[in-house]
């Protein structure tokens, strides 16, 4: 035999007692587990949606401008109220509420229905001042305006041809100027052009200012609303040494006290 | 022979000088006719010499702003200066040895013809030493009449002076030891005396009291009222000061002590116008002006403004009212009764009210001599108004001299207690300034340099 003829022999054996073989009496086969109960795949739920939403800044004066932001995920109708609608999944707009407003993000999805809010405080800015009251002038600026200096002669408290119309004229302007302010004293400044010593001008400057007030009160005004108050040569509205200049100077000159 | 004219000359002199009428000192200064001094500068021994520049300075300067003296040049002066009376050694007469000429006497050491003849020909001889002593500055002075036959006879004093031992020390004796030669010939050094005056320079259009040295130096404020502040004027003794001053408003008067620098309480009248202050000469009353139904007028109170009485009546501007230094008992004014502002007299009641300016120009800021009979003023005669120069003039006779020459304004003159200076305003630099200048009207001298400056008030 050969070696070839000894396998096959031995394989056809083997098949033979493997078939027949355990011909004894052998255990039931195992039953087939049973089949597995129809579990349906159930697809998770949808999450809900989430929301990230703020404005910056939170708090502005009225007129200026503030930035909504938002971040949305899971939702598919996304609103923002009031006033700016429907809105995409992210974004951001400028908005200019004119009060303190709150802003609500809506966003609604398979996972149900979100929202947050927002809110942005507007501050009213100051108040304008109040348009002015019309124009009271003060009495000073009255007396600058309508009483005018009367004019004297070299080393004279002697009231002039012209300087008798200025004061008359003036008399007439301070009774009323006098009347409107009632508690006013009008202070009559006498002075002197710089050739005479300064102590004798003290006092022809007084000489003179004492003159206008007589000649007023002559006229009418009240003497206890006038003060006269000498300056002698120690005010000068000019300091030229000239005929012009010291006559600026020889005057009575009426301001506020 | 020389020597006998020069004492009779002396003694007429001294006579003069002496005499307490000094009605004629002005003219007598005005002539040059004065003594001749002769200042040696004075060694120091031993550590007292570091300081004997400033002593001479300081005896010559005094000496000679006093205007009492001739100076004689120091270039004439003899090599050998004694320092003691006993260094004068009198010149030995030669014997007559035989028939002849006879010797010149032989000079055995300083003498007092050494000073007295050419080329010195000064009267005076002041002489001395410094030493130190006890860690003090002594100084010996004299003053020697040299044109006396005998050192017993020539000297006039000797004294003894003592100070720290420092050029202040130095300079106090100086000063001292030129206030006693002068005070020999009735002056009075100016060392120690202030002069008050209206400043303008910190803010224009204020005005403010300021008081400086007789020389310049020092000067101060006074008044801070940031206000103005005009016509000071200074009690006898020196303790008060007054001036108008418009703190208030109106210008008002404000007395001030010295000695606190407080102002004391003054009740002015009821008056627009309340001005021109002065003490009278006991120092218990004050003269000024104040305004009255339209004019202003001459016044007297207490120094609190009480006993309040009117002097002047009369529908004129009448101010700056000065008391007789002397008599106490009359008044010189500046009123415009008869016109332009003049000069007038009355007594203390008002009475007796007399022009003392001739009429012409403007006559302003009358001053009193200390003697009580000479008055300073400034005076446009000769003038467009406002150009004012100062005048010296005899009020019993009404003659005047005239001190400063020129327009321009030269104003309120005031007498030094020495009664040989006067300071006055003066713009003749250009701006406003205080000047002084000896009653002879030489040695002028500007004081204040900044800003403007007027009104000057001599006082102790």
């Amino acid at each position: 035999m050969s070696k070839r003829n000894i396998s096959v022999a031995l394989l056809a054996v083997s098949l033979f007692l493997v078939a027949a073989g355990c011909k004894k009496k052998a255990p039931p086969p195992p039953p087939p587990p049973p089949p597995k109960p129809e579990v349906k795949e159930v697809p998770p739920p949808p999450k809900a949606p989430s929301i990230s939403f703020l404005v910056e800044p939170s708090a502005i004066e009225r007129g200026q401008s503030a930035r909504l932001r938002w971040d949305v995920s899971d939702a598919t109708d996304i609103a923002v109220s009031p006033g700016i609608g429907t809105v995409a999944a992210r974004g951001s707009r400028e908005v200019y509420p004119s009060d303190t407003t709150t802003y609500t993000l809506r966003a609604k999805g398979p996972g149900g229905s979100t929202s947050q809010s927002a809110t942005v405080r507007v501050t009213a800015p100051p108040p304008p001042p109040p348009p002015p009251p019309p124009l009271k002038r003060s009495f000073g600026d009255v007396l600058a305006s309508e009483v005018q200096d009367a004019y004297f002669d070299y080393d004279k408290g002697d009231i002039r041809e012209d300087a008798r119309a200025t004061l008359s004229r003036n008399s007439d302007a301070l009774k009323r100027i006098l009347q409107e302010f009632p508690n006013a004293v009008v202070v009559m400044e006498g002075h002197c052009d710089e050739r005479g010593s300064a102590e004798y001008n003290l006092g022809l400057g007084d000489r003179r200012a004492h003159a206008a007030q007589d000649f007023l009160v002559q006229l009418g005004v009240a003497g206890d609303r006038l003060a006269p108050r000498s300056f002698g040569k120690d005010r000068p509205q000019c300091t030229e040494s000239n005929e012009d200049c010291w006559q600026k100077n020889r005057r009575v000159h009426f301001v506020a006290q | 022979m020389r020597n006998r004219t020069a004492w009779l000359w002396l003694c007429a002199l001294a006579g003069l000088l002496l005499a307490a009428q000094q009605s004629d000192v002005i003219i007598k200064l005005s002539k040059g006719e004065r003594a001749v001094i002769a200042l040696p500068d004075l060694r120091g021994a031993g550590e007292a010499q570091r300081f004997m520049d400033a002593f001479n300075q300081t005896v010559w300067s005094d000496i000679e702003s006093s205007g009492l003296f001739k100076m004689a040049p120091k270039s004439f002066y003899p090599l050998e200066v004694p320092q003691r009376p006993e260094d004068f050694r009198p010149p030995l007469a030669a014997p007559s040895a035989r028939r002849g000429a006879p010797q010149p006497p032989r000079r055995q050491g300083p003498w007092l013809t050494d000073w007295s003849a050419p080329p010195v020909s000064a009267n005076y001889l002041a002489l001395g030493y410094a030493a130190v002593q006890a860690e003090q500055f002594v100084l010996r002075g004299w003053l020697f009449n040299v044109a006396q036959n005998d050192v017993t006879n020539a000297q006039v004093f000797g004294k003894l002076y003592l100070g720290p031992l420092d050029e202040a020390g130095a300079r106090k004796t100086a000063h001292e030891f030129a206030a006693d030669i002068l005070q020999q010939f009735g002056g009075a050094s100016l060392a120690g005396t202030r002069i008050y005056f209206v400043s303008e320079r910190a803010e224009r259009g204020v005005k403010e009291i300021w008081s400086m040295d007789h020389d310049g130096s020092n000067p101060k404020a006074v008044s801070s009222y940031r206000s103005l502040s005009t016509t000071p004027a200074a009690s006898p003794d020196g303790t008060k000061i007054a001036f108008t001053s418009y703190v208030g408003g109106n210008p008002a008067i404000l007395i001030h002590s010295r000695e606190t620098g407080r102002r004391l309480r003054f009740y002015s009248p009821a008056s627009s116008m309340v001005a021109t202050p002065e003490f009278t000469p006991d120092g218990q009353k004050i003269l000024f002006s104040y305004t009255i139904e339209s004019w202003a007028q001459i016044a007297m109170a207490n120094l609190d403004g009480s006993e309040l009485r009117r002097i002047s009546h009369v529908r004129a501007i009448e101010v700056e009212p000065k008391v007789n230094p002397k008599t106490g008992a009359e008044i010189v004014f500046v009123s415009g009764r008869a016109g332009p502002q003049q000069i007038f007299r009355m007594n203390l009641d008002g009475t007796d009210v007399r022009r003392l300016t001739p009429g012409e120009g403007q006559a302003s800021n009358p001053a009193w001599h200390p003697d009580g009979q000479h008055i300073a003023f400034a005076w446009t005669r000769g003038f467009a108004p406002g150009n004012f120069n100062i005048f010296v003039m005899d009020a019993a006779t009404q003659s005047f001299v005239q001190l400063t020459h020129g327009a321009g304004r030269n104003e309120n003159p005031s007498w030094a207690p020495d009664g040989r200076h006067l300071a006055f305003s003066s713009n003749r630099g250009g701006s406003t300034q205080i000047w002084t200048m000896l009653a002879d009207g030489t040695q002028l001298r500007q004081l204040t340099t900044e800003g403007r400056n007027t009104m000057p008030v001599w006082a102790k």
